[in-house]
């Protein structure tokens, strides 16, 4: 597979293994956080938005 | 200072032309975010090269360099956008200045973080207090500034103005970063990609690094317009346009 010999050799990267998919791992869960932080952030709008509509309505 | 400006300026001016721009462009971004994030990490991981000091480890590269740009990047558009609010007082600007800020916070931290990871087996050391390590982490804090500074006000326009004005001063800090490998003695290397030369590496390995580049760019316009898209929804809360979503929703 490309550079490597094998599955096992992708996985450890030489000697550099632990230090390479740390790397990528944080990265991937930083990312995440980010869309998740934006799907959270517009829930809770819309959520804190029609709960606000609708005391609204009833003291009108 | 009054400078006539394009008709699709103002028009970009406008929370709701925004909203509605946006909803149009981000899922092409995304796709292409997706698509060109996953070949540049496959490609940066399992088909380019080793280098033939660092070994392996040279593969954090492809994701170090994009996210240390973009932080730049990012925070030069955050400078621009809050200038832009500062002066013709657009609404929209400072609504994108605020997105700006927790992205690029990331994006810095990420960098730091990969050239910490990256830093032990190249230099022996996680950390050194190296101009380009320093300038960086300069960086990330007028980030948190920033974020801190936007929310520390009753008023949203003031939180808007005195972030606009901490991110402006803060500009001093981005040149300071990029000369930073040239100006003082650094164990950081130069850049990769310069205007001028050809890289000075093989195309196996520059070609995922720049598919990675705007692959990072294209998912930071994402972040970017949806951000921005919850804070106009956020404050035009009052107008019929919100409401009529809200209800819808």
């Amino acid at each position: 597979m490309g550079h490597f010999a094998s599955f096992a050799d992708f996985l450890q990267m030489g000697k550099h293994g632990l230090y390479v998919w740390l790397s990528y791992g944080i990265t991937l869960l930083i990312i995440i956080y980010n869309i998740l932080s934006v799907s959270w952030d517009r829930r809770q709008f819309f959520k804190a938005a029609k709960r606000r509509l609708k005391r609204e309505r009833n003291q009108a | 200072m009054k400078i006539k400006l394009p008709k699709w300026f103002y028009q970009l001016a406008s929370p709701r032309w925004f909203y509605d721009i946006t909803s149009k462009l981000s899922p092409w971004f995304a796709a292409v975010a997706f698509i060109l994030m996953l070949v540049g990490a496959v490609w940066g991981l399992a088909f380019a090269p080793a280098d033939y000091q660092q070994g392996n480890s040279f593969r954090i590269i492809y994701i170090h360099v994009p996210t240390a740009i973009l932080a730049q990047s990012c925070y030069m558009l955050m400078a621009i956008a809050g200038a832009i609010g500062l002066i013709w007082k657009i609404k929209v600007a400072h609504m994108i200045a605020k997105s700006c800020a927790p992205i690029g916070a990331s994006m810095a931290l990420l960098a730091l973080i990969t050239g910490a990871i990256w830093g032990k087996p190249t230099w022996g050391a996680w950390w050194v207090w190296d101009a380009r390590l320093t300038s960086m982490l300069v960086l990330f804090f007028l980030y948190i500034g920033v974020i801190a500074l936007t929310s520390a006000f009753e008023h949203i326009a003031s939180g808007d103005k005195a972030a606009a004005v901490l991110s402006l001063v803060g500009l001093v800090n981005i040149p300071i970063i990029k000369y930073s490998v040239e100006w003082w003695n650094t164990l950081h290397q130069g850049a990769t990609f310069k205007m001028t030369e050809k890289p000075a590496m093989p195309a196996d390995m520059w070609i995922p690094l720049l598919i990675m580049i705007i692959g990072f760019y294209c998912f930071f316009a994402v972040m970017l317009m949806s951000r921005t898209r919850t804070e106009v929804l956020r404050r035009e809360s009052k107008t019929d346009w919100v409401k009529s979503l809200v209800e819808r929703y």
